[in-house]
């Protein structure tokens, strides 16, 4: 693609290294939708205030259409299919589809990673906290409650698991 | 088969089976699902392809040239200049499309055709409106060859309000004049039975222009396929467009096919065509693929709205709450083209009395055309907007008898048999005043404030219909077999919007058939391999594919039902069919798997497949007397929230919502919760924040940074309940739930707003300024506008 043409960066994508020639004015939404080969990130808006582009950069949760890709170099990213281990579904990816917490399932790529993000650092979140924590990830479907829904089931799953450890 | 060759864009895409996961899910019905369907699964995991994840090596990038003033004659086109950038392949005009019209007869009564080009080319009607389009090899060309379009435009006076439109002497948007559509209907004698009444409540109300505000922008892409067929795969609520399609292009309709994706969204905004006209002449005029992606600031200038509304109501009460009679006018704003208004008026205006009791009844209901984004579907279709009046009335009876809101709505509301303002009886059994009960009973004790403001409690009823006008005649097909190895293939030519409607259909026919969700495959949305069953819209997909599922699929298994008592040794009523076997009711040890009955079957010459198709009942309506059918049921509900006011800064917090609807029979009780919630937030988005204001026909919301939806800050926990009081028309009695819990968050709200400071909201959104102005003066937020019969 010409648009790629420039710059050469280095990136991991999923844990799979991959090295780019990119313009300076391709944003890492772009990058990843096009030759990255990951269309699992959305685009919503190209403003940054959906979060449905929303990828994790060095573990960081990031608006990835505010992004340009040439500041990924040397960067790690994730997709929501970095998540899934194996063909296996993670247990949040899980916990969204018992408690119905996608619909359209636009907003889900990124919702999943800015929850799989927090509860990281605060895995004892109470639902308030997590209202806080996804309100930079719209959704037009579910109203937001069967997400929260979703997200406590797999909060409580965690903390039971590491007390069984 | 064309389809092979489209792949998920991107040289790198790994193409390999979804994650799937073994845990049982709750099944629909409460029995034959052990897994969810696989367009969730996919979801979740992130491999599911909408239309814009999908390419072909060399696809070309298409862009739509808009014009950015909303009223003016076009002197000149120059396109030369465009058409040198390297790189361009095409360059569009009105003059290049073969049949330059969008032309639909949408209203189903006649009403007169206004024309809408899908490339203007001697006038401009609103700002935003496509002049041109191009393909080129790099978006980058795409974009630059855009700026170098050069138009000279002579700008024109415009309308750009209803009052403005209808003003004497006003500039026509077009030659018929700007009152596009008016409907009457009329029972009893209205004017008598007002003189009688011991009271008249009179009130104007207002509702704004929205927009849909879905995550996925309008896209997809378009090839000629290698047997000439200009194909689109598509975000699209309706794959019949392809014919329309066709006519734009002169072909004949066999020649344009439609594959619908999973949307992204849609809430009745991708129910008119979006990207196709301009895509499928893109790929016709260069004979390569082309893709095609609207960005959120053009879908939010130019794509239609939801109709503003301005109510009148005047209704004649008794001393003891009884309504005897109403009057009620309505003006929507069309925008600059028809598109589906004639409709959305039409169920505004029938629908304006809402669940409530009265044979002296008028409505007037009328389309006006103004310079500005057209309107047409959304959620609600017109019948939403009008839950705003009708309840608001109730309010104010209540308030002016010194009742309460419940004893005012249990003297009214509608029963099966009593008449509606069109002459027509309810056909069906009306659940409104026990969904009030339980929306009440369920909110419980009123809410302590959270930060000092005033709480107040409100509720509001609703009655929105499902299934499209019966003067329609509305019709859906599908088609269901068995494959050897016993699992199902379905094939209907639905739509998914994102609500499940895939999955409903392997959840109705696995109820019948036995066979399990994880053993069918569900082919929707391709005008030219699926049956049609026209799109999803007007609650109607349920309805109507849901039946004809249930009905292919009965009439497969009493196909089938000899070859299996023939192979039981027992008698067809003895046979039950679940968990992918047939077996004999009450004896586990005889049965036989759906793969040996379906091979026997296909031996023997019974064809494991039936295709057929379901006619919704029919009715008639004049237009001329405002009489007739109108809709084959309806979907009652009632919502109540706690709201907390702030008196200083007019800021309006929900602390409780409750929403409760009867869904007849709910196939799948988890998605029907989660269509009343999503429905909620968008209506409590409608009520309180969202709203696209427009100056001298320029739009200042074209930003998400500024167009309002809510966040998970801005909505409380949202209780769902979906009972199960009465049955609908649907399959297996449901009833349809994908718009009716739009409808009542408005005034539901509005009313705890009163309850909370005294002053009533007669305009939607109920934003801070405005409830703050109204705490201020103490006086009621009031219209502005002509007011009285002027509306």
């Amino acid at each position: 693609m010409t648009a790629t043409r420039g710059h050469l960066i280095s990136v991991t994508i999923n844990g799979r290294p991959a090295e780019f020639a990119v313009t300076p004015n391709l944003s890492l939404l772009e990058l990843l939708r096009t030759d990255g080969g990951s269309p699992e990130v959305k685009l919503g808006c190209g403003e940054g205030v959906c979060g449905t582009c929303t990828v994790l950069l060095n573990g960081e949760p990031i608006n990835s259409c505010l992004v340009w890709a040439v500041q990924a170099d040397g960067g790690e990213i994730t997709t929501v299919r970095g998540l899934a281990a194996d063909g296996e579904l993670h247990e949040l990816q899980n916990a969204f589809l018992d408690h119905a917490g996608s619909q359209c399932g636009f907003c889900t790529p990124g919702m999943l990673l800015t929850v799989k993000w927090y509860l990281d650092r605060h895995p004892t979140a109470d639902r308030e906290e997590l209202r806080h924590a996804i309100a930079g990830n719209l959704c037009r479907c579910t109203g937001y409650t069967k997400i929260l829904d979703a997200i406590e089931a797999y909060r409580d799953l965690r903390l039971t698991e590491n007390d069984g450890d | 088969m064309a389809t092979d060759t489209g792949r998920i864009q991107g040289r790198d895409a790994p193409v390999k089976e979804p994650p799937t996961r073994p845990a049982p899910t709750r099944g629909p019905l409460g029995r034959t699902s052990p897994v969810p369907h696989r367009d969730f699964v996919e979801k979740v995991a992130g491999t599911l392809p909408y239309a814009d994840d999908w390419g072909f090596p060399g696809i070309l990038h298409g862009v739509v040239v808009r014009a950015r003033v909303p009223c003016a004659r076009i002197v000149s086109i120059d396109v030369s200049a465009a058409r040198e950038v390297q790189g361009v392949r095409a360059v569009l005009t009105a003059a290049d499309i073969p049949h330059n019209a969008i032309s639909e007869e949408a209203s189903g009564l006649g009403i007169e055709q206004t024309v809408q080009p899908v490339l203007a080319g001697e006038r401009i009607r609103y700002d935003g409106e496509p002049v041109a389009c191009i393909a080129a090899e790099t978006m980058v060309a795409a974009v630059e060859a855009a700026g170098l379009v050069d138009v000279e435009y002579e700008d024109e006076e415009g309308v750009f309000t209803i009052d403005e439109a209808l003003a004497e002497g006003a500039p026509n948007v077009h030659p018929g004049g700007n009152n596009y559509v008016t409907y009457n209907s009329e029972i009893g004698d209205v004017d008598a039975a007002m003189e009688r009444a011991d009271h008249i409540i009179e009130a104007t109300y207002q509702t704004p222009r929205v927009d849909h505000a879905y995550l996925e922008p309008e896209s997809g892409v378009g090839w000629v396929d290698s047997d000439g067929v200009v194909t689109l795969r598509v975000s699209t609520q309706v794959i019949e467009h392809a014919r329309a399609l066709a006519e734009i292009l002169e072909l004949p309709h066999s020649r344009v096919r439609v594959i619908a994706a999973y949307m992204g969204g849609g809430f009745g905004g991708k129910e008119d065509m979006t990207v196709e006209p301009y895509l499928a002449a893109l790929v016709w005029k260069t004979r390569r693929p082309v893709r095609m992606v609207w960005e959120r600031q053009e879908s939010l200038l130019a794509r239609q709205k939801r109709h503003p509304f301005r109510m009148h109501y005047r209704t004649g009460v008794r001393d003891d709450g009884t309504i005897v009679a109403q009057d009620i006018k309505i003006l929507g704003d069309a925008g600059a083209y028809p598109l589906l208004s004639s409709r959305v008026l039409f169920a505004g205006g029938v629908n304006s009395t809402g669940p409530y009791r009265c044979l002296d009844a008028r409505m007037q209901s009328t389309a006006v055309f103004t310079n500005t984004v057209p309107a047409s579907a959304f959620r609600g279709f017109g019948a939403m907007q009008v839950v705003f009046g009708y309840e608001s009335q109730m309010d104010l009876i209540a308030e002016r008898l010194g009742l309460t809101g419940e004893q005012v709505r249990e003297r009214n509301f509608v029963a099966r048999g009593d008449i509606r303002v069109t002459g027509e009886p309810i056909e069906m059994e009306c659940g409104t005043r026990e969904c009030m009960h339980r929306a009440l009973e369920e909110l419980g004790e009123l809410s302590q404030p959270t930060s000092g403001g005033k709480v107040g409690r409100g509720f509001a009823c609703s009655m929105q219909p499902y299934g499209r006008s019966m003067f329609f005649a509305d019709r859906a097909s599908a088609w269901v077999g068995l494959e050897q190895d016993g699992t199902m293939v379905i094939r209907a030519g639905v739509t998914d919007l994102g609500a499940g409607q895939a999955a409903s259909l392997a959840n109705i026919a696995g109820e019948i058939l036995g066979v399990t969700v994880d053993r069918t495959s569900v082919h929707i949305g391709d005008s030219h391999l699926t049956p049609l069953t026209g799109g999803t819209f007007a609650t109607r997909q349920l309805y109507m594919s849901g039946n004809a599922l249930q009905k292919v699929a009965t009439l497969l298994r009493d196909k089938l039902a000899p070859v299996a008592s023939d192979l039981l040794g027992c008698d067809a009523s003895e046979l039950e069919w679940a968990n992918n076997l047939v077996g004999v009711a009450g004896d586990r040890a005889r049965s036989v798997t759906m793969a040996e009955l379906s091979r026997t079957a296909e031996a023997r010459e019974v064809m494991p497949y039936c295709h057929d198709t379901f006619t919704a009942q029919a009715g008639e309506f004049d237009p001329e007397t405002g009489q007739g059918q109108t809709y084959p049921d309806y979907t009652h509900g009632c919502h109540a929230a706690d709201v907390e006011v702030n008196e200083r800064t007019g800021e309006v917090k929900i602390l409780k919502y409750v929403a409760v609807h009867d869904v007849g029979r709910a196939i799948d009780l988890q998605r029907v919760e989660g269509q009343i919630q999503g429905a909620a937030a968008q209506g409590i988005g409608y009520a309180l924040s969202e709203e696209m204001e427009t100056e001298g026909g320029v739009l200042h919301s074209t930003l998400f940074a500024n167009y309002l939806i809510p966040t998970s800050l801005d909505l409380p926990d949202l209780r769902a309940i979906g009972l199960e009081l009465y049955l609908g028309k649907g399959p297996f009695g449901a009833r349809g739930i994908g718009e009716p819990p739009i409808g009542p968050c408005g005034p539901a709200l509005a009313s705890a707003i009163h309850d909370a400071i005294g002053v009533r909201m007669l305009r939607l959104p109920m934003i801070p300024e405005r409830v703050l102005a109204a705490i201020r003066t103490g006086r009621d937020d009031s219209v502005p506008g002509p007011g009285k019969e002027g509306v």
